[in-house]
């Protein structure tokens, strides 16, 4: 059967400043019908690129070179969508018609300035010869059909007025409307909670099978492909690198940029202290496209006078999957794919030795943070954001904490709250970073200032937290220059060059700018600026969220050598299950700004009790094709509630599928279940088969 | 941890260059903005220089020229040994049409009035203080004129007097914004700085204020400076005058630009740094927002220099024997004035060139002001 | 909606007195007041005035008490009696000289902004759109130029142009057969035959800004992610343009909207006393010259109540164009 779009050889380029760039080098794909194809690939490879040349909606300075979009229509005729102008009749009549398209972003992909029935009915009316009326009944239904409640009213809703994922569904109702055979999802889920994702992936997942729709799915997330895919396409900086069925990539990757996303990532199963095997290196920028193969640079099997002069052909190595990579091609006994060059470096991290027995470096009891809220002529309070609620917490030296939860929870307003860049509304933060309590709670910045160099605070985007009118080397040094711990110059310089090293940086970097890194590098330089004083505790807030997989990973593996080396105390701040997973010692769950579970790692991530904990390992999804195929996974439904407007009783009864009338009228108090497991649940024993009584008896 | 992690990272002169280099960078690409601020520049150096640029003392007033319109250079001079290079203007021989009461002007081929460069002329202090007579160039006799943009109506030449008012008008314009830049920084940034309470009553002060109608509210202030004043306290005067509604646009700026950097990261980060208060205010914060203070402020003098020409245009400005734009456009207020002698209106086209490349200049720095941004 | 206009008139009130205080303070700013100047014109025409004939005088004005109790019985006479004063040079009563001065401001403020919008918003447009065209280049020269003439100097030209070319006087909004007429169709058709001369003279800079302004916003909409969404709908690139990103650059547009109109009543005064037009202007002009004060401060504060309602005007017009704003204000915002 024919495919119905068949992609070949087709190139964009863009045109700017420094003359033009190559971003697509022809590629060649096809989407079956009634399948799902998942781009894959790390930021700057072209997926988004692709999915707009597709539809034809590129951006003005982006323009197709060459190349043929075949498409072939229901009643068989075959169309290319490559020719002619993008606004041409012929291609207007199949945008949002037989192909649409949904994005990342629903926030800023719909008007705000018009209800969201507006902006569907529109699409309908364009197309079809629908009245008003009709068209306004098709949309609800189409709406109660993407699982919005209450369709009929949502209608008139405005898109500022929904949650991140009813917006995502009233954007997939747009989509869906006229009934398209292709619909294009440009990484639809990356921007929602674990548990929103999951929610909507089965809806998109349901939705293609009922419909028998085709689509393509871009996403960075292996997670996310094995889920959803039939076939993957790995992309990397302009160029389709491998390509074949989703079981095949993922089980059997063949391109070492494959096999190096797969190794990147982090796992929650008992391989987690493993380092992670990261690719070095990241994607170069379109301009500085290398001659040759274009993972050349960051590739263990690079063979000089092959592969930085020839780019190899996408060759078949089965009936369905293709690789390119001159391992592959005519000339693959020059490339010694096979035999194991890699590091691959299975020793586990030797985590340092926690002693809890020991007073805890930091101490947190019944700490809460409220903001006010503002409002009218005179500025008036008129509510409480109740962002921290009676959070007790104890981090031991050495140990790494992680910190999960939905966004909304509280959980970088803990982080702020502990350092001191909030002030704590009630309780206490003691913090012991030698012998004696020192207590940050009611301290002013300045008796605050000499327990920040111990105390110290990665930030999540490393293009704001670095001021760019700073040098590297003055960036790393202001700690130090305003500290009491070094006096000369000299020492200074002597610490930033040893700081430096530590991080994998050469001494000729310190006088460039932070425009002259990388996103990861720029994360380095941050954590750099956290090292610089020696500090005993570090706060990452979402230090690793920014950036790539392969990037990542390789800060991950820099946190725990650093860990190692200087017996570090980390509290890692995440939503992320799988990075939490695998950097953390102990992991607490946080919900409405308040701790709901916290244990080891293991145990929170095998023997959870907190139907929140239960709801978000559910929603995990690890790279295994396959793997979510049963039905059994929690879905939660709803959102993290408003933190100015917390119901009464437990704050997560509204969605939790065990509540009982207790539930909705008194709040339960963390409070440990056997060693080292505490939990803020009325019914403690729903989630696990064990009742908690016996938990002693069998560690025993 | 290898060097190749660091394939792909640029590594060209820009990544060693901070921010100033690198606006100018981005500004160097804005033509127009080029353009503005050399003019702008050249228009601040004439005002620095007026007494020696200006050929003639722009008091001096000659009867005999009444109106009399602006003379052509004549290049080529006719003498016996035949035409020589010799720069010259004709003087005039005026007549009296007693019906009209206008007088009309002919070209008076024997008076030849010689032209050169450093020449002498009549002694005037240069910056105020520095005794000298050279100006740059004029009538080689001392006691000749030349009216090359015309003159007015006591026959003073509009040329020197138009070069008189730049320093007037162009500094009234740095000076009035200076004030209200103090102002504007420091109600401003205490605002944005301390937030609550006191920055409600200035939110509300400043959209009180903006929402009021600035001119009429001038004529009135101005109207209360009694005629008698000094000048320069008039000057003054007018500065404060335009200021008290000036400083609100920059306050408004400084403001906003306060609050969002005050949540920006590396602020955060340099206040965990340890770094005190105005250690984080003068090291981390200024220098990301001077230069759009600096083009905010640059944006600002136009309207100055606007509103002064208005005012003393109407003539509760600045007044005689002062000499500015405005000052000199008062001569032009009557139609009958402007009818007979239209180069009145020469002060005029260098308020609009001075306004004008005011603003490219400043439409420039603005783009060039954050060099971060895509 | 309802309560939203109720609350922004509340919200005036506050707003409108200090205004009329301010008003009041800049009028008794200046040293010494009429009767110091009947005194000295007096003195000019070679008559004379005793001191003790000027102290009466103050009695009869009012103009014995301190600055304060002169203001409070301003305004509790306005207020209550809707009494202004007496205008001391004209001997009448202010009310009777001003409302036709005001309703002239008012209706050429308006015109003004009427003639801004419809040259400025479809060319901002036509500029974004086609940046770089030629169009754009001219657009944007023009703006340029508009936006550095004074509105005096622009209107000192226009006069000079229609007299050396046109040998016609364009002062007045009036011929002078209809200035004192009552009014009639002729006199409106007369009215609007002279009206269009200080209607752009006093629209010039602000058409040039408001081309500005919507070229930039409307640029920056365009590169937004709902204009792609809009475009990958299928519809015709005008409708996507018009629908979207045009709607969404007017919003600031009409949130600066009052800026404007501050701009173009103030513009006014000038621009009328050059022109002679029988505006507030050359009124607030003479009075100000004469310490009239009680007509020139009811001058200075009518003109600043006109933008006052014109901000509320804009303010309602934005909370009707935008529902986030709405949406602000019923959530107890605003």
């Amino acid at each position: 059967m024919k495919p119905m779009i068949n992609v070949t050889d087709l190139s964009v380029s863009f045109s700017g400043d420094d003359g033009k760039v190559t971003a697509l080098d022809n590629i060649s794909f096809s989407i079956p019908e009634g399948k799902t194809v998942c781009l894959v690939g790390e930021s700057g490879c072209g997926k988004s690129v692709t999915a707009k040349a597709l539809l034809r909606i590129l951006d003005n300075h982006a323009a197709i070179e060459s190349g043929s979009i075949e498409y072939q229509r229901a009643s068989g005729d075959q169309l290319d969508l490559a020719q002619g102008p993008a606004k041409a009749k012929h291609i207007r009549a199949i945008q949002g018609n037989e192909i649409s398209m949904i994005y990342q972003e629903p926030m800023t992909s719909l008007s705000p300035l018009y209800t969201i029935g507006n902006q569907i009915v529109e699409v309908l009316r364009w197309h079809t010869n629908l009245s008003k009326e009709e068209a306004k009944f098709q949309a609800i239904e189409m709406l109660r059909l993407v699982g919005i409640p209450s369709a009929a009213d949502r209608f008139d809703s405005y898109t500022f007025e929904l949650s991140g994922g009813m917006r995502q569904r009233a954007m997939i109702a747009m989509a869906l409307i006229c009934n398209p055979r292709l619909l294009i999802a440009d990484e639809p889920t990356t921007a929602l909670d674990v548990t929103t994702q999951a929610i909507i992936l089965d809806l998109m997942r349901d939705l293609q099978k009922t419909r028998n729709m085709s689509m393509l799915f871009i996403t960075h997330d292996l997670g996310v492909v094995a889920d959803i895919a039939d076939e993957v396409v790995i992309m990397y900086l302009g160029n389709v690198v491998e390509q074949g069925p989703v079981e095949q990539i993922l089980t059997n990757p063949q391109h070492p940029y494959t096999k190096g996303l797969l190794a990147s990532l982090p796992h929650t199963d008992g391989k987690r202290r493993a380092r992670l095997n990261a690719i070095p290196g990241v994607v170069p920028s379109l301009q500085n496209r290398p001659k040759g193969c274009p993972f050349q640079e960051r590739c263990d099997h690079f063979v000089t006078g092959l592969c930085n002069e020839k780019l190899p052909e996408l060759t078949a190595i089965s009936g369905v999957q293709s690789v390119r990579c001159h391992g592959f091609g005519a000339q693959a006994e020059l490339v010694p794919l096979h035999a194991s060059t890699s590091q691959v470096d299975d020793c586990l991290h030797v985590p340092n030795p926690v002693d809890r027995t020991a007073a805890p470096i930091l101490e947190l009891q019944n700490v809460s943070k409220h903001f006010p809220i503002r409002s009218g002529f005179f500025n008036r309070q008129t509510g409480t954001v109740r962002s921290l609620n009676d959070v007790s917490l104890n981090i031991w030296r050495g140990e790494t904490l992680g910190l999960v939860g939905e966004s909304g929870c509280g959980k970088s307003t803990l982080g702020q709250t502990i350092i001191g860049l909030h002030k704590a509304t009630t309780g206490k933060v003691v913090f012991r970073p030698n012998e004696e309590d020192v207590e940050l709670t009611g301290k002013t910045d300045s008796q605050l200032r000499p327990y920040w160099a111990d105390i110290r605070m990665v930030f999540q985007d490393p293009n704001s937290s670095l001021n760019p009118r700073m040098a590297v080397y003055d960036i790393i040094a202001e700690v130090l220059r305003v500290g009491q711990e070094l006096k000369s110059s000299k020492d200074i310089e002597h610490r930033v060059l040893e700081v430096l090293d530590k991080i994998g940086f050469s001494k000729e970097f310190l006088k460039r700018y932070p425009h002259a890194f990388s996103g990861g590098q720029r994360q380095r330089i941050g954590i750099a600026r956290a090292l610089a004083p020696y500090p005993k505790v570090i706060i990452a807030d979402e230090a690793v969220s920014a950036l790539d997989v392969s990037v990542q990973a390789q800060i991950l593996n820099l946190l725990k050598d650093l860990q190692e080396e200087l017996n570090l105390t980390y509290l890692f701040i995440s939503h992320d299950l799988s990075v939490v997973a695998h950097i953390s010692d102990r992991v607490a769950v946080m919900y409405a700004g308040r701790i709901v579970e916290l244990a080891e790692t293991e145990t929170i991530f095998n023997a959870s009790r907190h139907p929140y904990t239960e709801a978000l390992m559910s929603a995990i999804l690890e790279p295994v094709p396959n793997a979510h195929a049963d039905d059994t996974r929690i879905r939660l439904e709803g959102n993290v509630p408003d933190p100015a407007n917390l119901p009464k009783g437990c704050p997560f009864a509204p969605r939790c599928r065990y509540a009982t009338s207790i539930c909705e009228s008194s709040d339960p108090s963390l409070g440990e279940i056997s060693t080292d497991h505490l939990l803020a649940c009325h019914h403690p024993d729903v989630v696990q088969n064990t009742p908690v009584d016996q938990l002693e008896a069998m560690a025993g | 941890m290898s060097a190749t992690d660091f394939a792909g990272a640029p590594t060209s002169s820009r990544a060693y260059e901070g921010q100033w280099r690198l606006m100018w960078r981005r500004f160097r690409k804005h033509k127009l903005g080029m353009l503005g601020g050399i003019i702008t520049l050249l228009i601040y150096l004439i005002a620095v220089f007026v007494e020696f640029l200006a050929p003639h003392d722009p008091n001096d007033f000659s009867v005999r020229n009444t109106y009399a319109p602006p003379q052509s250079i004549h290049w080529l001079l006719e003498t016996k040994d035949g035409k020589v290079f010799q720069p010259h203007v004709l003087g005039y021989r005026s007549k009296i049409d007693y019906n009209s009461g206008r007088r009309t002007f002919v070209e008076d081929p024997r008076r030849v009035v010689k032209l050169g460069f450093f020449v002498k002329g009549k002694p005037y202090n240069l910056f105020g203080f520095i005794p000298a007579e050279r100006r740059l160039f004029g009538p080689v006799k001392k006691r000749d004129r030349m009216f090359l943009l015309g003159a007015d109506r006591l026959g003073r030449d509009v040329l020197s007097r138009t070069i008189h008012g730049t320093r007037v008008s162009m500094t009234i314009g740095l000076v009035g914004v200076a004030l209200s830049l103090v102002l504007g920084v420091l109600i401003g940034g205490l605002s944005g700085y301390f937030g609550g309470w006191v920055d409600t009553v200035t939110q509300r002060v400043v959209e009180f204020l903006q929402s009021l109608p600035s001119i009429p509210l001038w004529i009135g202030l101005a109207a209360a400076i009694p005629p008698d004043t000094p000048p320069l306290q008039t000057y003054l005067l007018i500065t404060v005058i335009l200021s008290i509604i000036g400083w609100t646009g920059l306050a408004r700026v400084v403001r906003g630009k306060f609050i969002s950097l005050k949540s920006e990261d590396f602020v955060k980060a340099a206040r965990l740094d340890g770094c005190s208060v105005p250690r984080v205010l003068v090291g981390h914060m200024v220098p990301s927002f001077i230069s759009h203070i600096i083009a905010v402020v640059t944006l600002a003098i136009p309207g100055m220099i606007v509103a002064e020409t208005s005012l003393s245009f109407l003539g509760i400005g600045l007044r005689q024997p002062v000499v500015s734009w405005g000052v000199l456009l008062q001569e032009a207020q009557n139609i009958r004035s402007i009818a007979n002698a239209p180069w009145l209106f020469w002060p005029g086209v260098m308020v609009v060139i001075a306004v004008l490349a005011l603003n490219f200049f400043g439409d420039g720095l603005r783009d060039a002001a954050d060099p971060y941004s895509k | 909606m309802g309560m939203f206009v109720v609350k922004r008139v509340l919200l005036m009130i506050p707003t409108l007195l200090a205004i009329s205080l301010v008003a009041f303070l800049v009028i008794t700013l200046p040293p010494g007041d009429y009767i110091d100047r009947l005194v000295l014109e007096a003195s000019l025409d070679g008559d004379y005035i005793t001191a003790a004939e000027a102290e009466g005088l103050r009695k009869i004005y009012g103009l014995d008490k301190s600055v304060l109790a002169q203001y409070f019985d301003w305004v509790w006479k306005m207020v209550v009696h809707g009494d202004l004063g007496r205008s001391f040079s004209y001997e009448l009563p202010v009310e009777e000289l001003i409302w036709d001065r005001l309703g002239m401001t008012t209706l050429l403020s308006i015109c003004s902004m009427v003639f801004i919008w419809t040259v400025a918003i479809p060319v901002g447009i036509f500029s974004a759109v086609r940046k770089y065209s030629l169009g754009d280049y001219v657009a944007t020269f023009l703006g340029f130029i508009g936006l550095a003439v004074p509105n005096f100097l622009l209107a000192l030209v226009l006069m000079y142009v229609s007299f050396r070319y046109f040998g016609q006087n364009v002062g007045g909004l009036f011929s002078p057969d209809y200035v004192n007429a009552p009014w009639s169709f002729a006199r409106v058709g007369d009215l609007m035959a002279h009206i269009w001369i200080p209607m752009i003279v006093l629209g010039t800079a602000g058409t040039a800004s408001v081309i500005r302004t919507i070229r930039a916003n409307l640029l920056d909409e365009l590169h937004r992610p709902y204009v792609v969404t809009a475009r990958a709908k299928g519809m015709p690139e005008h409708w996507v343009l018009t629908k979207y990103p045009v709607r969404h650059a007017l919003n600031p547009f009409v949130s600066s909207l009052n800026e404007l109109f501050v701009q173009i009543v103030s513009g006014s005064t000038i621009v009328s006393i050059v022109l002679g037009l029988q505006t507030t202007g050359p009124l607030l002009f003479d009075a100000l010259r004469q310490e009239d004060m009680y007509l020139a401060a009811a001058l200075i504060m009518f003109l600043s109540f006109l933008t006052v309602i014109g901000t509320l005007f804009s303010d309602i017009l934005l909370a009707w164009l935008d529902p986030r704003i709405r949406r602000q204000f019923n959530n107890g915002g605003l």
